[in-house]
């Protein structure tokens, strides 16, 4: 955070002030591993227009993900990125975060990383208000591992592990995401791109822990998941009317998220509330200004004479 | 113990000079018998004498049984002492439970109005003094039974005429914080101890300390440990509290705001040392730690910072296992999990601190294989080292202090993360690449640039790429210290807190005529080259270690030393009582083993 630690704004960097424009050729890496047609692409592609239109320093972007299809985000992003562990991309994203306020980190993952098996890592990072980007590319269904049942599947419908259809009730990502203190919460589809991006870029602009779900097709495992909210195959897009919806009132939004599937679209809750990146920072400047510009090796030196 | 020899009564008003002394207060957790010990082992530490305590905590929330033992001694205390000089019982269970840890012809101070039954055996001295009353009387009305400790501290100082003028000191400045009546009170109730009149008893008195002048402290394990992963430069980390790490956390939580740092409390152990992942992954030397249910639990995250070769510390202090085993005891049974615990070929560096203050020194290794190595590093302490407390000399921090540093210099075009002609550095966030490609830190198998391969040489490579540090830390490992002869017909091997008693059996299998010697082995993983020309030396090598010899009758290291050389001179000595080792315990296994060589 550290004013302690040295930063050594590297000379180079500083030395070249022509500001570059970010541009899609820069941010392409690997070509995606994804089936042909999987929403996840829109997806990509979307986030590669975002970050062009923030122009947000090319090496100052960090991407990470967990395991999963979409949790190979990383590969396919030409920035600092890291592909973690099944389900831990949350806590490691805390902790780039909170040790490097000067870089902006994103996560994606899917249904299985984010709901499943990092479930309490979701809960403990809204609640912390780490100032991160998540999106989850929900896709109701375990794609990589060949078709299981997901935390979001809907009841009664067949997989591999549910072969006469599920039977356990699926969460509700917009409620749990409330009930667990995250300050910025949307729901948007990868395959309405004009609000993909509304939605991407004002999850990135919150000052706070934002979190997306993002309805992606699993055009192998589970097509047609999300016709009903597919104008061209017959389904509604319902945008949620923010001149209706109080985005700071949290029981309003508790309601909103109980519309039947396909639910509503668009940004449930946002509040400001201090970041932990925020909270630490002060309690690192009021422990400092006590310290009256002390070096640190003298403030351990002290902490010892006091041990004698 | 030993060398102290003090037979009462006898006439009161010689004062017998003792090199050593051991006492045990044995009464409940809540009675304070802690801060008795840890008082006179402050003492010690400004007395240039040597000191080693020891205690049992019970894993239970409102307190019950408890024991602090403090062992003084003029030149170097290894052990907290087999058997005890000096027992102070504040309960019949207290009594009861403890008078067998009294050698021949000890002393014993017991409460007069808890304590009724006294054994009339092994010659021992009996004072009964009504602590309570004593207590309540000096400090006045309703002081009830608190101060009884620092009454019986009193008592301690007179009977061994200790530096009152040092302690009243050091009592001052620890309550001097708090409120007023505080001090006054604990400083009432120690005066009356010191002043009451025990009656025909010899009093001692400790021969002057031999340490070496200069500065001196005194503290336990965890503080040491805490302390050291702040001079090597550890500025972030993150946990999940669990007995007996805890304190770790709670030092680095308080104490690295004001290095400009953060210590992040994780819901679990999982996201904890994903946490410090990120933390080394966003250029830091980061650190996380636990104790052995919680490693387990960080071992999937463990491997991925071997595979993806990010310089993490990991601290483990050690508790009996397996499961939830005995939170509260002392056991060395995780070596092999800190080894070889996660899933596939991780290769990863373990050490072992040998006392409190290696503890400091450790840290300070550790950060320095972990950011040349880029690799996790794990350091096996152990609930013995992480609770007891020495003195010994204060770190000269202008010759060990380690600047953190945060390397964002831009990397030329050819710059890899994962370059298989050398070690891994790699290039956090932040850093502009030359070359217009930004790397990738993976889990998968990857090329040299991280991007995913599952090609069969390309994995062939990657695994001798990461097995090669290995190797060559092995190759720049200093030998191992040698306490005795470089040959011999044993050699006793220990590591971690079972060092300072296997380097007294040492001496005194020595004294008894035996050709025997003693190593303390740091790097345990990977061992020494050096080690080779150490072991060659002797006829036998017994491994002592507080961990079970299992289905093949060799403990954990003793296996993988049997496993490196193929030799059987390779012995154990085992034991998973949760105790430390006796020093009479490793005398006796050693001497069977040359028995039966002699055989």
């Amino acid at each position: 955070m550290s004013t302690a630690v040295a930063t050594p704004e590297a000379p180079a960097a500083a030395a070249a002030p022509v500001v570059e424009k970010l541009t899609k050729k820069a941010l392409t890496a690997d070509h995606p591993t994804w089936c042909p047609g999987c929403g996840d692409f829109a997806v990509l592609a979307m986030f590669y227009r975002v970050l062009e239109k923030l122009n947000i320093p090319q090496e100052k972007i960090v991407v990470v993900a967990g395991i999963g299809c979409s949790s190979r985000f990383p590969y396919f992003m030409n920035t600092h990125s890291l592909h973690f562990i099944h389900g831990r991309a949350l806590p490691l994203a805390t902790g780039v975060s909170l040790s490097r306020p000067d870089v902006h980190v994103f996560v994606f993952g899917g249904d299985g990383d984010g709901f499943s098996i990092g479930g309490n890592h979701l809960n403990h990072a809204a609640r912390k208000n780490v100032k991160l980007t998540y999106i989850i590319m929900d896709n109701f269904v375990y794609g990589l591992t060949k078709n299981q049942t997901s935390p979001t599947t809907p009841i009664g419908r067949k997989s591999k592990t549910d072969p006469t259809g599920a039977i356990d009730r699926p969460i509700n990502p917009m409620k749990q995401l409330l009930a667990s203190g995250a300050t910025f919460i949307a729901r948007t589809h990868a395959a309405q791109v004009k609000h993909m991006e509304e939605i991407f870029t004002r999850a990135i602009n919150h000052d706070g822990f934002s979190v997306v779900e993002c309805l992606s097709e699993c055009v192998m495992f589970y097509p047609g998941a999300f016709d009903d909210s597919t104008p061209r195959k017959g389904g509604t897009y319902e945008l949620i009317d923010e001149t209706q919806h109080d985005v700071t009132d949290d029981v309003a939004a508790f309601k909103l998220a109980d519309y039947l599937a396909p639910g509503k679209f668009g940004v449930y809750y946002q509040v400001n509330r201090p970041t932990k990146n925020a909270l630490e920072q002060k309690w690192i400047d009021d422990t400092q200004s006590k310290l009256g510009g002390v070096s640190q090796k003298d403030i351990l030196r002290k902490r010892f004479e006091a041990m004698r | 113990m030993s060398t102290a020899t003090a037979s009462a009564p006898s006439s009161s008003d010689s004062k017998k000079t003792l090199r050593n002394a051991v006492i045990r207060f044995a009464g409940n957790s809540q009675d304070g018998i802690q801060s008795i010990g840890g008082f006179l082992a402050r003492l010690a530490g400004r007395t240039a004498q040597e000191v080693m305590t020891y205690m049992t905590i019970p894993a239970t929330i409102s307190g019950g049984p408890s024991i602090f033992q403090v062992h003084l001694g003029s030149g170097e205390v290894l052990t907290a002492g087999d058997e005890a000089d000096v027992l102070v019982a504040f309960y019949q269970h207290s009594y009861d439970g403890h008078f067998n840890a009294l050698r021949q012809g000890g002393i014993c101070l017991y409460d007069s109005a808890e304590v009724k039954e006294i054994k009339h055996e092994k010659g021992v001295f009996h004072i009964g003094i009504p602590f309570t009353a004593a207590t309540v009387e000096a400090i006045g009305g309703s002081a009830k039974d608190r101060g009884k400790n620092m009454f019986v501290l009193g008592l301690i100082v007179s009977v061994f005429n200790l530096d009152k003028e040092k302690l009243v000191g050091i009592i001052s400045r620890q309550f001097g914080k708090k409120d007023e009546s505080v001090l006054r009170n604990a400083l009432l109730a120690f005066d009356a101890g010191y002043a009451y009149q025990i009656g025909d008893i010899e009093k001692f008195a400790l021969a002057p300390g031999e340490a070496d002048s200069g500065h001196r402290i005194s503290t336990d394990g965890n503080q040491m440990l805490s302390l050291g992963l702040l001079a090597a430069g550890v500025r972030y980390g993150a946990a999940y509290p669990i007995t007996p790490w805890s304190s770790i956390m709670e030092t680095l939580r308080s104490e690295l705001p004001k290095y400009g740092g953060i210590f992040v409390q994780a819901e679990d152990e999982l996201a904890a040392v994903s946490m410090a992942i990120g933390e080394a992954f966003a250029g830091h030397l980061s650190m996380t730690g636990s104790s052995g249910p919680g490693l387990s639990l960080k071992m999937e995250a463990l491997g991925y910072a071997s595979m993806a070769e990010l310089p993490l510390i990991v601290v483990n202090v050690q508790r009996g296992g397996p499961s939830t085993g005995l939170p509260t005891s002392v056991e060395q049974s995780d070596l092999m999990q800190a080894i070889y615990g996660s899933h596939g070929d991780t290769p990863r560096f373990v050490l072992a601190p040998k006392d409190v203050e290696d503890c400091f020194y450790i840290a300070l290794e550790a950060g320095r294989i972990a950011r040349k190595y880029s690799s996790p590093v794990i350091i096996l302490s152990d609930q013995a080292l992480s609770s007891r407390i020495e003195a010994f000399e204060e770190p000269d921090l202008d010759k060990h202090w380690v600047e953190p540093t945060l390397d964002q210099t831009p990397r030329d075009a050819d710059w890899k993360p994962y370059p298989l002609d050398k070690t891994t550095q790699h290039a956090p966030p932040g850093t502009k690449m030359a070359g217009g490609k930004y790397p990738h830190i993976s889990g998968l198998e990857h090329d040299e640039w991280g991007h995913p391969s599952g090609n069969a040489k390309m994995h062939q490579q990657m695994t001798n790429k990461r097995r090669q540090k290995l190797l060559d830390a092995a190759a720049e490992f200093p030998a191992p210290e040698v306490h005795g002869d470089a040959t011999g017909d044993a050699l006793i091997i220990a590591w971690g807190s079972a060092w300072g008693p296997a380097k007294e059996a040492c001496d005194r299998l020595r004294s008894e005529g035996h050709k025997v010697s003693a190593a303390n082995i740091r790097h345990l993983h990977p061992l020494p080259n050096k080690l080779d020309g150490v072991l060659a030396g002797f006829k036998n090598v017994v491994c002592v270690e507080m961990n079970d010899f299992g289905a093949y009758g060799h403990g954990q290291l003793a296996m993988l030393l049997r496993a490196k050389y193929a030799d059987p001179k390779i012995k154990s000595v085992c034991k998973t009582d949760g105790l430390a080792f006796r020093v009479r315990e490793i005398v006796t296994g050693v001497e069977k083993h040359l028995a039966a060589g002699q055989a």
